[in-house]
């Protein structure tokens, strides 16, 4: 709490005490009055003084003249207490207020306290610490471990791990090499690094990220401007409402205490706190809550889309697949999978192809060089080497048929390396563009969130995306595509949905950008130092799991969820409040409750938005085998 | 121009759409928006008089929510 939010709660609790002790106390006449004064003005004085200040203004629709004008209005027609009661708990929604928003704001900062304060650069051999701003582009700077990554750069010297949890929700360490590319905004957990800086420090993905979230409350959600329309018009009419209730009837009926007491209930109500609170604070969580897991939403309205989303259309390389080259199958006939990843990767030895790294990448062993007695390739067919004393031929299908071997082609689509012992068929090897290991569950998480289609388009051979597409469970599919042609069918396919739904398309950002934005939602994936992504999208994925869409779409629609149930919730209360205050059936204090009351419960509801914690857990959904299928 | 100035004691969330209000009206101001949450005013104005604009926007927020300062350096 704030010195300010401290010294407002004595005043609360002083008043509260006073004013329980005078309840018991049976005063009469005028000591009574003067005896209510007291917690009253304690409390309530700096409302007052408010009010007159700005009434000299002319803001006559303010809540502090509101609020004196009922309290005011309450010991004029002899309800003290209720004229206490409605200055003590309007302190104390305020004070709530303050306390839940500012505590809100800073959990939010703190999950955007990825700024870094300084960078040590090099410079003539000395090493200094001066702000990321005056790093230049080729610059050497070091990170010592537990400091955070200042500028975007490529590890010259030193290997280390780094904690990318801030910006991508993950919270498995990253390794580090010479060579590998750093994201500032990471934290460097265990080793010295050199690296040389490629980006200055307001092009570097962390001052993107900052300002992208800074500025994401200026787009706001329908519901959000609704909100401001409404409660322009709500105090004025509330107002005109408690004019007429207290002077028209009295014109009839004479009772004019009673009805200044329903019009004074009225005004109690006047404030639309609650929405004007609870709505914005809800999307501000809710796109908070979202950054925690590494999905940086770029406003408010985009969250209301994203919560609509009825068809999501995917690019495939790089985005449901790994873009990179891997062993997908291991199918054996005469050997185990372990000896025919071991003779392949033997054989494969002294190759550089990207097959053969793949090959060796999963055998992930040394390689035992002395059981090598030659090996020989044979450029476009494979290998063939003499290990252990066999003559081993690794290849595609001609060489199989050179060496009379009775190999059979592959079901699976893929790159088919099949593997010969003297002559004798062992099995093969499938190699291809990986499909990502929580692609499946992405899709099928897509369909458990509310989406009714999903679409996949590539530029790619129609074999190969339709394998893909079938893998996955994907709806449609549609095969070599030139960019332009994405466009077009990202346009049919937004004549296809209904009236209030949403598309999106999901890319990596490289030249899928015309798509991006053609889109109703454009979500790029894999944005760790994309510029292109974090521009050309309204969403942003920051690792490289198509999981994360789903998960988008829960959490949006979780926090529209809570937006609309604190609008239904308050409008509701302070609507069944004025009708039963109007009949005299509702007092002062049923008032008080839908202005205070309705205030706290509505601004409690809104900072779960900001909880995530059962999203961010969801990685168990994916099995850690699931990477790679070794069955045949 | 597009610029934005934290806001120091800003209580009131009503008090923020009000002000913001008031600053769109001022004659050269394009766009503005009065964040309770962020607590923080965006401004988007006419370049060449930028610093006018903003010297009446610091009183149209003044006159509505006096306590609140609006910190322009």
């Amino acid at each position: 709490m704030t010195v300010k939010q401290k010294r407002k709660l004595a005043r609360i609790l002083a008043a509260a005490v006073l004013f329980v002790v005078l309840y018991f106390i049976p005063l009469e006449g005028m000591w009574r009055l003067f005896a209510y004064l007291v917690p009253y003005l304690v409390v309530g004085w700096d409302i007052l003084w408010k009010a007159i200040r700005n009434i000299v203004h002319g803001e006559i629709f303010d809540e502090n003249f509101l609020m004196s004008v009922a309290s005011v209005g309450a010991f004029a027609v002899g309800e003290y207490p209720e004229a206490v009661a409605v200055m003590l708990f309007d302190q104390v929604g305020e004070l709530f207020e303050d306390y839940a928003v500012g505590k809100s704001r800073k959990s939010i900062s703190s999950l955007m306290n990825i700024r870094p304060d300084y960078a040590n650069v090099e410079r003539d051999g000395a090493i200094l610490e001066v702000s990321p701003d005056e790093v230049g582009i080729g610059d050497t700077i070091i990170i010592k471990a537990g400091e955070k990554i200042p500028l975007d750069g490529v590890v010259l010297e030193g290997t280390t791990t780094v904690d990318t949890a801030a910006l991508t929700g993950e919270s498995l360490p990253r390794d580090i090499a010479p060579g590998d590319d750093v994201i500032s905004g990471c934290i460097n957990l265990t080793g010295l690094v050199r690296v040389r800086v490629t980006k200055a420090f307001s092009e570097s993905t962390v001052s993107k990220i900052l300002d992208l979230v800074e500025n994401a409350s200026s787009k706001k959600a329908k519901t959000e401007t609704f909100i401001s329309k409404f409660s322009k018009y709500y105090t004025p009419c509330v107002v005109a409402a408690a004019l007429l209730l207290a002077v028209v009837p009295p014109l009839f009926d004479g009772l004019w205490s009673t009805w200044v007491y329903r019009a004074l209930t009225f005004l109690v109500i006047s404030c639309p706190c609650a929405l004007v609170i609870s709505v914005p604070l809800s999307f501000f969580g809710g796109i908070g809550g979202a950054s925690k897991c590494g999905i940086l939403v770029k406003g408010g309205n985009y969250m209301e889309a994203l919560s609509r989303c009825e068809i999501v259309v995917f690019d495939k390389t790089g985005t449901l697949t790994k873009g990179v080259f891997n062993v997908t199958a291991v199918h054996p006939e005469k050997a185990t999978e372990e000896e025919l990843i071991e003779y392949a990767a033997l054989a494969e030895t002294y190759s550089d192809h990207p097959i053969a790294k793949s090959i060796k990448e999963v055998y992930g062993m040394d390689i035992d060089t002395s059981r090598i007695a030659s090996a020989e390739e044979l450029s476009g067919r494979g290998v063939v080497a003499v290990i252990d004393g066999h003559r081993i031929a690794v290849g595609g299908d001609k060489l199989m048929t050179s060496e009379g071997a009775a190999w059979h082609p592959c079901h699976r689509i893929g790159t088919t390396v099949h593997v010969a012992r003297d002559g004798e068929y062992l099995g093969h090897i499938v190699i291809s563009d990986e499909i990502k290991s929580d692609a499946a569950d992405a899709v099928r998480l897509l369909k458990e969130a509310g989406v009714r289609k999903t679409v996949m388009l590539t530029g790619d051979a129609d074999e190969v995306g339709r394998a893909v597409a079938d893998t996955l469970d994907i709806d449609e599919a549609y095969t070599k595509l030139l960019p332009a042609d994405k466009v077009e069918k990202v346009e049919g396919l937004l004549k296809e949905k209904s009236k209030k739904g949403v598309l999106a398309f999901v890319g990596d950002g490289i030249n899928d950008a015309p798509v991006l934005s053609r889109a109703d939602v454009g979500i790029a994936m894999g944005a760790m130092g994309s510029d292109a992504a974090i521009e050309a999208s309204d969403i942003v994925l920051m690792d490289d799991k198509p999981s994360k869409i789903a998960t988008a779409i829960r959490i949006a629609k979780r926090t529209i969820g809570i937006a609309h149930i604190n609008i239904l919730f308050a409008l509701a209360v302070k609507a069944l409040i004025l009708i039963l205050g109007a009949f005299g059936i509702a007092d002062m204090w049923a008032a008080v409750f839908a202005d205070v009351g309705v205030s706290v419960i509505a601004i409690l509801n809104s900072m779960r938005a900001l909880s995530v914690k059962k999203y961010r857990e969801n990685k168990a959904i994916v099995p850690p085998q699931a990477e790679k299928e070794t069955t045949a | 121009m597009k610029r934005s100035y934290p806001l120091e004691d800003l209580d009131c969330a009503v008090c923020a759409e009000k002000m913001a209000d008031a600053i769109r009206r001022i004659d050269g101001v394009e766009s503005a928006d009065v964040s309770f949450l962020m607590q923080k005013l965006t401004l988007t104005a006419e370049d060449e008089r930028f610093d006018e604009i903003l010297k009446k926007a610091v009183k149209a927020c003044k006159k509505i929510e006096p306590d609140c300062k609006i910190l322009t350096k």
